[in-house]
């Protein structure tokens, strides 16, 4: 069954046509990349997929629900969790704070019910904290858990910034260019942590990657974008083997 | 408790007195801005304008229209709260400065609105307010508000107000509705300032638009960022430092508000991120912890 | 009667453009609301009344002289107020650094000179003349001709002077501009020296022409100021005009033809419809931000 089906979708910023009508279908429960240059417009489909931008262009379908046009935090409570490749944690908070923010599209409590400190109000804080802590433990920074966020170290903040998608319990992980600036010891953790993610929590995983190898080792099937339009699809070897994709894109480093 | 009070009143100087009860207004209504520029990030530069419509909301309605001090409090808060409201709706969208912008002209209007007001009593201000606030009722509201802040701070959309103020589209990407939570802080700090201008009017027998200028807005605003932005007991030390400082700063008369000016340049230069800016009682309690092992080390 | 409305809202207009033009140099390149520029206007037309009185000078000289005050003034507010925040600390602590300037300013200046208001003795003519039904003063043309002259000059150093293109490129990116090796302390010192001198005139001018000068004088039209560049888009120096202009016309109007009882409301009530309707001001530009 598909997840996220783009029919068509098509961004302009002023008179740059950052997507140009791409198609994808994402299936349940797979590991889908999406490669391409710089400024092929990997992040814009991430932005549109979350609701920060609105497509120009195009139709975006998640599990049978139109969402273009749809708020991002509505996106988010549908179950749908990032990464930002520049990353965006709350600095000034904890790491365990961050992680608890995370949870806020699955939580209820409201104002007047924190104000008053109501008993279901309190239990629920109780479970969002220890599964924070959780999650703190899976990515290795539950005894961080006090530092601010920008006190980590810069692979910790990667982390983070997982660990707080997780939080959401979404059923769709948007992950961009987890690996960056990562060495290939840690690399090698990736690799096995998102599998370990995937398969635990029942993820379908969508990410934007430039190593190559980290890429074509763990991706069901790949994307190739090229100034916003996708150029080729399909599983790792058939891309590694496309002309075009190693014209436009492999062959540069090749 | 009015057997209390008058205790109160004849143990304590009157001078002492009276800066504790204006000591214990300004925490109220910092608190309330601080939740809104401290806490979600939202630069608020009319505090003083809310603060007005409590003050004179209240005074008002106990004067001509028998309201009891309670009710009356209540009313000035909830009509400021109020325009909190509508004002937060469409400006709340703008960013940064722009939207100070919108509240120093908001706060503005409010000011010459009651300027012109005639049951306000014009320019010539409103008197004769009855003088329900007292030293109990004032510190009794101050720590109830601490006490229900302390506990929001803490809670699950406390920490969203904070996201919001740390990185606006992260937070919406956790499912924080942005928009929605930038209008509640509005509204629930403009809340807190008709209720302290409420106590202030109720405390102060006269009152009178020019009491609630931009000066008494930037007022306000030093206490919550000279403390340290979206702390509690910040925003409570910057209100009492700043409640203070005209006082201590008598002794040097006329030159009190260049000291003032310039107290502030130079907190700014040695404590950009306010004097409890980054301190935590958890670092604290490391740090003093450290220190132990360290001892029994050497 | 509309024309002779217009024509004051026009000469009210380029003071407030001139002042505002500060702030939105100012804010285009460090993201500062410098309000300490209204007592910069203030000490600017302090220092033209006493060069006027005591040392008599003319007022055009006075001017010249008062703007040269001012950017001194100017740079050195942003030398010991501003620049050892920058860098390190938030965009609000340099706000508060720029309040307490404020305040120490006009106090400095209240006990200097009283808290009384000051009156320019006569260095104009009261001249007027006629332009078909349109009653012309000579201190009217001389604000329209030198606020004129003044504007022209700054869009032309911004565009076409090596220290303008430096501006420029600064406030696209500090940091790359920084990177590419431009002297960043230098280019922000020439802003703040530009902005003052601009607001100097300003301040002597309108001392002139409403005869008042007094030490609180810039915290009101230092707001409306920042509202006329937050109207035209802030950063943005035909904004600033075009504010400045839009809003003395509108509070000249209002005051005319509404109520004079509710002229401080007025440009603040308009500065509000705008941003409602534009919310990046007349002349900003839309920024999408890139995530
Ligand atoms: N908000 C925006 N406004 C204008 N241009 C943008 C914006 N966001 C992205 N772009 C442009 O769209 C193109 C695609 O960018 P992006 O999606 O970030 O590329 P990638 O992630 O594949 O490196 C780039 O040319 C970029 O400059
Ligand atoms: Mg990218």
């Amino acid at each position: 069954m598909p997840v996220l089906t783009l029919e068509g979708i098509s961004q302009e910023f002023g008179g740059l046509r950052a997507l140009d009508g791409v198609n994808m279908v994402v299936e349940e429960g797979e590991i889908f990349g999406i490669i391409g240059p710089n400024g092929a417009g990997k992040t814009t489909l991430f932005n549109i997929i979350t609701g920060i931008y609105v497509p120009s262009e195009g139709d975006l379908i998640f599990k049978e629900r139109r969402i273009n046009r749809m708020a991002t935090h509505n996106i988010a409570r549908l179950g749908i969790g990032r990464t930002f490749q520049n990353i965006r944690l709350f600095n000034k908070l904890s790491v365990l704070d961050n992680v608890r923010v995370g949870s806020h599209g699955i939580s209820r409590s409201g104002f007047f019910k924190s104000l008053l400190g109501l008993p279901s109000m309190l239990r629920e804080e109780k479970e969002i904290k220890s599964r924070a802590e959780e999650l703190l433990e899976l990515v290795g920074l539950y005894d961080k858990k006090m530092e601010y966020a920008d006190n980590l170290a810069y692979g910790e903040q990667r982390r983070l910034e997982i660990a707080r998608a997780l939080a959401l319990k979404p059923s769709l992980l948007l992950l961009d260019e987890p690996a960056a600036g990562m060495n290939s010891g840690e690399k090698v953790e990736l690799m096995k942590f998102i599998e370990q993610i995937r398969q635990e929590m029942k993820l379908t995983i969508l990410l934007v990657e430039h190593d190559m190898s980290l890429v074509m080792t763990i991706c069901e099937r790949i994307a190739v974008l090229d100034y916003g339009r996708k150029i080729a699809e399909g599983p790792p070897e058939e891309i590694k083997n496309d002309e075009r994709v190693i014209q436009s894109y492999l062959g540069v480093g090749a | 408790m009015n057997g209390l009070d008058a205790a109160i009143t004849q143990y304590i100087d009157p001078y002492y007195l009276r800066i504790m009860i204006l000591l214990g207004i300004n925490i109220i209504l910092a608190l309330g801005l601080n939740l809104i520029t401290g806490v979600t990030g939202q630069l608020s530069m009319g505090h003083a304008g809310f603060m007005s419509i409590g003050a004179y909301t209240s005074a008002i309605l106990s004067m001509q229209f028998g309201f009891s001090y309670l009710m009356a409090l209540l009313a000035g808060a909830a009509v400021a709260a109020f325009f909190g409201f509508l004002i937060g709706i469409p400006t709340l969208r703008l960013e940064g400065d722009y939207l100070a912008m919108v509240t120093i002209g908001f706060a503005e209007i409010i000011r010459v609105f009651f300027l012109n007001f005639e049951p306000g009593g014009k320019a010539v201000g409103l008197s004769g307010i009855p003088q329900h606030t007292n030293f109990i009722t004032v510190w009794l509201i101050a720590l109830l508000i601490i006490a229900l802040n302390t506990r929001l701070l803490k809670s699950r959309m406390g920490r969203a107000f904070y996201a919001i103020r740390e990185n606006e589209i992260a937070a919406a990407s956790t499912g924080i509705d942005t928009t929605r939570l930038k209008i509640l802080a509005f509204t629930a700090g403009s809340f807190l300032g008709g209720l302290g201008g409420g106590l202030y009017s109720h405390y102060m027998y006269y009152i009178n638009p020019q009491d609630f200028g931009f000066m008494k807005s930037i007022e306000l605003l030093n206490m919550v960022i000279l403390g340290g932005m979206g702390s509690i007991p910040g925003t409570i030390l910057g209100s009492f430092i700043l409640t203070l400082a005209p006082e201590m700063l008598r002794i040097v008369a006329e030159y009190r508000l260049l000291f003032y000016g310039a107290l502030l340049v130079i907190l700014m230069i040695f404590r950009p991120n306010g004097i409890l800016g980054d301190v935590r009682i958890y670092d604290l309690k490391k740090r003093w912890g450290r220190k132990e092992v360290k001892t029994c080390q050497s | 009667m509309f024309w002779e409305q217009l024509l004051n809202g026009l000469t009210l207009g380029s003071t407030y453009a001139l002042i505002a033009l500060g702030y939105t140099m100012v804010y285009g390149i460090v993201q500062l609301i410098n309000f300490a520029h209204g007592e910069i206007y203030m000490f600017g037309a302090f220092a033209g009344l006493i060069l006027v009185s005591f040392f008599g000078f003319n007022l055009i000289a006075a001017m010249l002289a008062a703007m040269l005050f001012c950017m001194l003034l100017g740079i050195l507010v942003e030398r010991i107020a501003y620049r050892p925040l920058r860098g390190k600390s938030s965009r609000l602590s340099a706000l508060i650094s720029a309040i307490g300037v404020s305040i120490f300013l006009s106090t400095l200046m209240a006990l200097m000179a009283g808290t009384n208001t000051h009156r320019y003795p006569e260095v104009i003519a009261h001249q007027s003349y006629h332009l078909g039904s349109l009653d012309l003063s000579l201190m009217q043309i001389l604000i329209l001709a030198v606020s004129a002259l003044l504007m022209i000059g700054l869009q032309f150093m911004v565009q076409k002077t090596r220290i303008g293109k430096a501006m420029r490129a600064c406030s696209q990116d500090l940091d790359a501009s920084y990177l590419m090796g431009i002297n960043v302390n230098r280019v922000i010192s020439f802003t703040f020296a530009v902005g003052s001198a601009l607001a100097a005139a300003g301040g002597v001018m309108v001392g002139v022409y409403y005869n008042a000068v007094w030490p609180y004088m810039g915290m009101m039209a230092g707001l409306k100021a920042f509202a006329a560049a937050v109207m035209g888009g802030i950063g943005s120096i035909p904004g600033a005009m075009i504010g400045g202009l839009s809003l003395g016309i509108m509070e000249i109007m209002g005051v005319a033809y509404l109520s004079s009882s509710y002229k401080d409301a007025i440009a603040f009530g308009m500065l509000i419809l705008v941003l409602l309707i534009r919310p990046q001001g007349l002349m900003g530009q839309k920024i999408s931000k890139k995530v």
